[in-house]
């Protein structure tokens, strides 16, 4: 473990991590161990390397191998980069009866990777990810916080348009202005 | 039009926000409760003959009355919010819409459990209504609703908001404690009940969304005067979350007792089968209650109406009935692949399988692989055999009941359409013709 990290929050989010902190009885900030991940998700690019986990270790005070064996069992942890973009489009049940496969499909043409893969200009992953409670505006996909919901082929064509025209920083689940 | 309990002012402009909701007799079922004696509170819960609305239908006042007291131990409330039922949206609706009906209640149940801090858990993915219940805990902690002292009754409560990070697992109430305590989601063995040992070790409540929303109406007209909604032991409303090949999706307080007909057809609910197409099948209660065909989803066996409520629903067992589960209404027509389906809901529970317990672990993959071949054209007749044997040997051999969610889907979808798979496996052409893929009407073409 590397003692001198080289990863640090910003203010904001050494802010916000004491007061998630504060919300868990004394001696027991180990609780506050998933909230503070995701903040360093939205810290550190959009993915959890050992050094931002080790990080995370000692703002809690717990060894690493307590934040590694969390963050590789939660599916929204990135313990590999990820794209600027992730684009999790779900494919459970209530949204394959309306189409998410053939949404798969399309976004899969459309940026010419598979499912699981990253563009080579580092701005678009694609994932498919299993229900999001979503299904009465099936189908649907998540990027970042933001739920775009009764997806049609231009929709999708609109929202990565979009990603395209604007983004510039990674777009995280917990978003840069909720740090603040 | 049914009564609507805790829908009633869902769209009055601006109930997000603590004075709309005030304005709106918000807050005042906490005034009440806080005039009440905790006992007198617990009474009025077990009176009104309300159900766990998380799925399991296990009755609140008397999981309530189960909570060890002993002198000098903090005991908690939590909210389940981790809502991953496929099928199921009405928790991430309502705490989107009403966040302070979702306060009131969690203050009332902690006060009538003593628990002076409480917590709810929400997946992570939901993380923009996490900030909507922050600022909502926020505005209810400037107005003296939480806090030292609440509403001047000496009270004191504080109530924090914490999320997952993705696992359906942590639904399960004491993965969700582990989850809580900053731990991978796995499942403890019980007992000991978190009624005695769960959060941190201390006795714990964990309750779903729903079920400690409806607290507030029971408290504000009274157990009894809930209790007179609905039919036999299923009282009051039920939130649906109605989805699928349905001409209005979305989600439905209902008086439970209306027929399974009039919910699907009538257009004060779903408004009947999209594009003018025959109901092939439903599952009624989240993905991991059986699947039911049309005859037997709108009728009982006998050929009486089929209702929703609990004791309808399971009517027959699970030869000819299912469950109200957590009411995630999953609606297909006639061009539906049951096998098709089916593949999606054995892959999700082995992507959630937490993994502590060999036959969900490894049983759920081998039913994902063997479902995969089937529809790959490759499949046999014993295949359908194997599938049945491995659900057969999964359910009941698990530490927590996901091993029966992916159980069930299986077993039912067998027992309903093996027709259907036999199909798939004698004339492997008709599997794309049979819909393998359900296509939008307007891209097929585009995306073959």
């Amino acid at each position: 473990m590397n003692n001198e990290n080289k990863l640090k929050f910003s203010d904001d989010a050494l802010a916000l991590a004491q007061r998630m902190i504060k919300r868990y009885p004394e001696g027991k900030q180990k609780s506050a161990l998933i909230p503070l991940l995701h903040v360093a998700q939205a810290e550190f690019g959009g993915w959890l390397s050992s050094d931002a986990m080790d990080y995370v270790a000692s703002l809690l005070n717990i060894t690493s191998i307590e934040v590694y064996e969390v963050a590789s069992f939660y599916s929204m942890f990135n313990l590999k980069p990820v794209g600027k973009c992730v684009i999790e489009v779900c494919h459970t049940g209530p949204c394959w009866l309306l189409g998410s496969d053939d949404i798969v499909k399309y976004i899969e043409k459309k940026l010419s990777i598979k499912a699981g893969q990253t563009t080579t200009d580092g701005m678009f992953t694609l994932k498919t990810v299993e229900c999001l409670a979503s299904c009465g505006t099936a189908p649907m996909m998540q990027i970042g916080e933001t739920y775009h919901e009764n997806l049609t082929l231009d929709k999708v064509d609109n929202i990565i348009h979009e990603c395209k025209a604007t983004v510039v920083e990674p777009v995280t689940h917990w978003s840069k202005k909720e740090i603040k | 039009m049914g009564r609507k309990l805790l829908t009633e002012n869902i769209n009055v402009p601006g109930i997000q926000s603590l004075d709309v909701y005030r304005q709106h007799g918000g807050y005042e079922g906490l005034k009440k409760a806080l005039g009440m004696s905790p006992d007198a509170i617990v009474e009025e819960v077990k009176k009104s003959g309300l159900r766990g609305r998380g799925g399991a239908g296990f009755p609140t006042g008397m999981k309530w009355s189960f909570l060890a007291k002993p002198d000098g131990v903090p005991r908690h409330l939590v909210c389940n919010a981790d809502e991953s039922e496929p099928g199921t949206f009405k928790d991430r609706y309502m705490m989107e819409r009403i966040p302070h009906l979702l306060i009131e209640g969690m203050a009332i149940g902690s006060f009538a459990l003593g628990a002076n801090t409480s917590y709810i858990y929400i997946r992570g993915e939901l993380l923009y209504v996490f900030h909507i219940i922050q600022k909502a805990i926020d505005e209810a902690y400037a107005a003296g609703l939480l806090g030292k002292n609440i509403m001047g009754s000496g009270f004191d409560f504080d109530l924090h908001v914490h999320c997952g990070a993705g696992a359906y697992i942590c639904g399960e109430e004491t993965a969700l404690i582990e989850s809580l305590e900053g731990k991978r989601g796995n499942p403890r063995i019980k007992p000991p009940f978190p009624a005695i040992q769960g959060l941190w070790q201390r006795p714990t409540v964990v309750n779903n969304v729903e079920s400690v929303m409806a607290v507030v109406p029971i408290v504000k007209m009274g157990g009894d005067e809930y209790a007179k909604i609905g039919v036999g032991k299923s009282t009051g409303t039920k939130l649906i979350s109605a989805c699928g090949h349905i001409n209005k999706p979305g989600v439905y307080e209902i008086e439970l007792g209306v027929p399974v007909e009039e919910f699907i057809y009538s257009d004060e609910y779903c408004g009947g089968i999209r594009n003018g197409k025959d109901l092939k099948a439903v599952v009624a209660g989240g993905s991991s209650v059986p699947i039911l065909p049309k005859d037997l989803i709108l009728k009982l066996a006998n050929g009486e109406p089929r209702l929703m409520t609990y004791e309808s629903l399971s009517d027959g067992g699970f030869i000819t009935g299912t469950m109200l589960g957590s009411g995630g209404f999953i609606v297909m027509d006639e061009d539906t692949s049951v096998v098709k389906n089916l593949y999606t809901f054995t892959r999700f529970y082995h992507h959630e399988s937490c993994g502590q317990c060999s036959p969900c672990r490894e049983g759920t993959g081998w039913m994902e692989k063997i479902l995969h071949k089937i529809l790959d054209g490759h499949g046999t007749l014993e295949d359908v055999d194997l599938l049945w044997d491995i659900q057969s040997k999964i359910e009941g051999k698990t530490i927590c009941p996901l091993g029966e969610a992916a159980s069930w889907p299986v077993a039912s979808a067998i027992r309903h359409f093996r027709s259907e798979f036999e199909e798939y496996v004698k004339n492997p052409s008709s599997i794309k013709k049979d819909n393998h893929y359900y296509r939008l009407n307007n891209i097929s073409s585009e995306v073959a």
